[in-house]
């Protein structure tokens, strides 16, 4: 379990993340919605310990993220964030063994190469394994970096906007990637997404945010609705129930 | 048995072996290997080899390996591909050290004022590094500017005290880049520099991982300036040692790591023995060429690297775009 609890971020005087307290179940999959600007990738990078809070404290198993060591964290909470520049020219299968490093040091033993393949194999990217970063399209760039996470093979999985750059064939096949993980190998995966259909779809458990505020959470059916949808997005919002699913229908 | 890496590696670890024992033989006094046998001129030949010819040629190779070494740690660590100890200000505040040491513990063993120098370059290239933090938009040519405006600082204030106290032949002598004064008992403080780059080699995955930034470095579960520190502290060591010997050769770490960079990426475990062997080669090529082009005169290593180094700058540059898939 996750535990948020009164956690603030704040750049000068603007408060950017305002006292948010939350409990992240283990196990399933729970996706953060809300506008640009909310406050949604704050939260993430100071639930995995990449920025530094102003106030409050983030448990991870019992384990305080700003106390424990970075290793031990390593091992048990990966993050993917939102934009990954890496200069750096490195192959795909490099990067994906990377994500190894927690436990490999740098030394990868065979059964951290049989992450790497799976990882390369279940993000469809043998084919282009030895290809540098540089040389890849934008939606397989994110597909490498996703596999890198995957391979570090830890109970708890933070992605900021995974589906970026994916065509919907490989978004589809993501979510479903995700899904998986969480129902076979009983991971606890927190989504930051933007398509609040695809959180519908397969999410356990959805978390809206806006202003740096938690507005509401619930599971997908409580919160997919017209009133909800109006309420953080500030827009009309019309949802259908389509195949025992909550759509929102807002393009027009 | 080996792989294309291991056996490609090979050939050029032969090249070099090759290149080194024709540079033994090359030099003003008469030395072929039918003299060292043939006990004629009372060992003289062998005289010459052991305490001038070998230990001018380790010399380069430990210098020129392990130069290039940090020029790419540098750029990897900086996530910037034009930086390298001289243009960020390490081999100039390293030059200062020297100076600082030089006037005030005159007495003090050449090892000691090596790690003067070396002190005094992790604080110069540290200040580059919070100087290029505090600016705000940085494009990836202002970051080697800003290093050069950096050295140029540090160079005109250690030229003024040189001036000053009467040492501006010294300074220039000791940051000119020349193998000619290379003998048996004034190089044996590059060994440090070997022992260096074990450690980086050592140290390679670390390396690897900071170069892909904080957050990923975080996320992995390493602390992201340690790394940096241990990096930067093998960076000024070897600049130290390498400008306390033979002074400084210009370009080396910025060529060499771009073009092995080329070929063989970003991974720091598999491009750190070629950017050492092609460091060290082309050392020993530039410095054959400095030996033989106006024989019985000696053009001093660092003109020659700096030629050659551009011509072949520039067109890697101009390669490159032809190159991109
Ligand atoms: N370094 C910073 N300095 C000042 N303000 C910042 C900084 N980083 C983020 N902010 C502000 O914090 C607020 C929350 O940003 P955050 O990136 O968490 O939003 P988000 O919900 O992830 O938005 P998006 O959907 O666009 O990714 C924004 O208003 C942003 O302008
Ligand atoms: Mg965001």
């Amino acid at each position: 379990m996750i535990e948020i609890k009164n956690v603030t971020k704040a750049y000068d005087k603007a408060v950017v993340v305002d006292g948010v307290t939350l409990q992240i179940p283990a196990g399933g999959i729970t996706s953060i919605i809300g506008p640009n600007g909310a406050g949604k990738s704050t939260l993430l990078s100071m639930i995995s310990r990449l920025l530094p809070m102003n106030g409050g404290q983030v448990l991870v198993d019992g384990l305080d993220v700003t106390t424990t060591a970075g290793d031990v964290l390593a091992r048990r909470l990966s993050i993917l964030r939102q934009d990954n520049h890496i200069g750096s020219r490195l192959t795909v299968r490099d990067l994906v063994t990377f994500g190894r490093y927690p436990y490999s040091k740098g030394r990868p033993t065979v059964e951290d190469l049989k992450h790497v393949r799976m990882a390369l194999q279940y993000l469809n990217l043998e084919s282009m394994s030895e290809r540098f970063l540089d040389e890849l399209s934008g939606g397989q760039r994110q597909r490498a970096f996703v596999a890198m996470v995957l391979c570090q093979d830890t109970d708890y999985v933070l992605m900021d906007e995974p589906l970026n750059n994916l065509d919907m064939k490989h978004a589809v096949a993501m979510m479903k990637i995700l899904r998986r993980a969480a129902d076979e190998l009983h991971k606890t995966i927190v989504l930051v997404l933007h398509d609040v259909n695809f959180a519908s779809c397969y999410s356990d458990y959805i978390v809206a945010m806006k202003d740096g505020k938690i507005a509401c959470h619930g599971s997908p059916y409580d919160i997919i609705n017209a009133n909800v949808m109006c309420n953080v997005y500030e827009i009309d919002v019309a949802v259908q129930d389509i195949d025992g699913k909550r759509i929102a229908i807002y393009y027009t | 048995m080996f792989d294309t890496y291991q056996k490609q590696l090979g050939i050029a670890v032969l090249a070099i072996i090759g290149l080194t024992i024709l540079s033994i033989f090359i030099g003003v006094s008469d030395v072929t290997p039918e003299k060292l046998f043939a006990n004629s001129d009372d060992g003289r030949a062998l005289q010459v080899l052991l305490i001038s010819r070998i230990p001018r040629t380790l010399a380069i190779l430990l210098a020129g390996g392990s130069m290039a070494l940090v020029g790419m740690i540098m750029q990897i660590l900086a996530r910037n591909r034009f930086v390298e100890p001289s243009t960020a200000g390490t081999v100039e505040s390293a030059g200062l050290g020297l100076l600082v040491v030089t006037v005030l513990a005159p007495e003090m063993p050449i090892f000691g004022k090596m790690l003067v120098a070396s002190l005094f370059a992790l604080m110069g290239t540290f200040l580059f590094l919070r100087i290029l933090r505090s600016i705000p938009l940085r494009s990836v040519l202002v970051v080697p500017l800003v290093g050069i405006v950096l050295g140029g600082v540090i160079g005109a204030i250690t030229t003024f005290f040189a001036y000053r106290l009467d040492l501006l032949q010294s300074l220039n002598a000791w940051l000119t880049g020349s193998f000619a004064g290379i003998l048996s008992g004034r190089y044996e403080l590059l060994w440090i520099s070997l022992v260096l780059m074990i450690a980086a080699y050592i140290a390679a995955d670390r390396f690897t991982v900071a170069g892909m930034g904080q957050d990923f470095t975080t996320n992995l579960g390493l602390n992201y300036n340690r790394v940096m520190t241990l990096g930067l502290i093998i960076v000024s060591m070897v600049t130290a040692v390498v400008v306390v010997t033979v002074g400084m050769i210009p370009f080396l770490g910025l060529i060499v790591p771009n073009v092995v960079r080329q070929m063989q990426g970003d991974n720091v475990r598999r491009t750190a023995p070629w950017v050492i062997v092609i460091g060290a080669g082309f050392v020993l090529v530039c410095d054959m060429i400095g030996r033989v082009i106006r024989f019985p005169y000696e053009i001093p290593i660092g003109v020659v690297v700096g030629v050659v180094g551009s011509i072949l700058f520039l067109f890697m540059l101009l390669r490159k775009d032809a190159h991109v898939a």
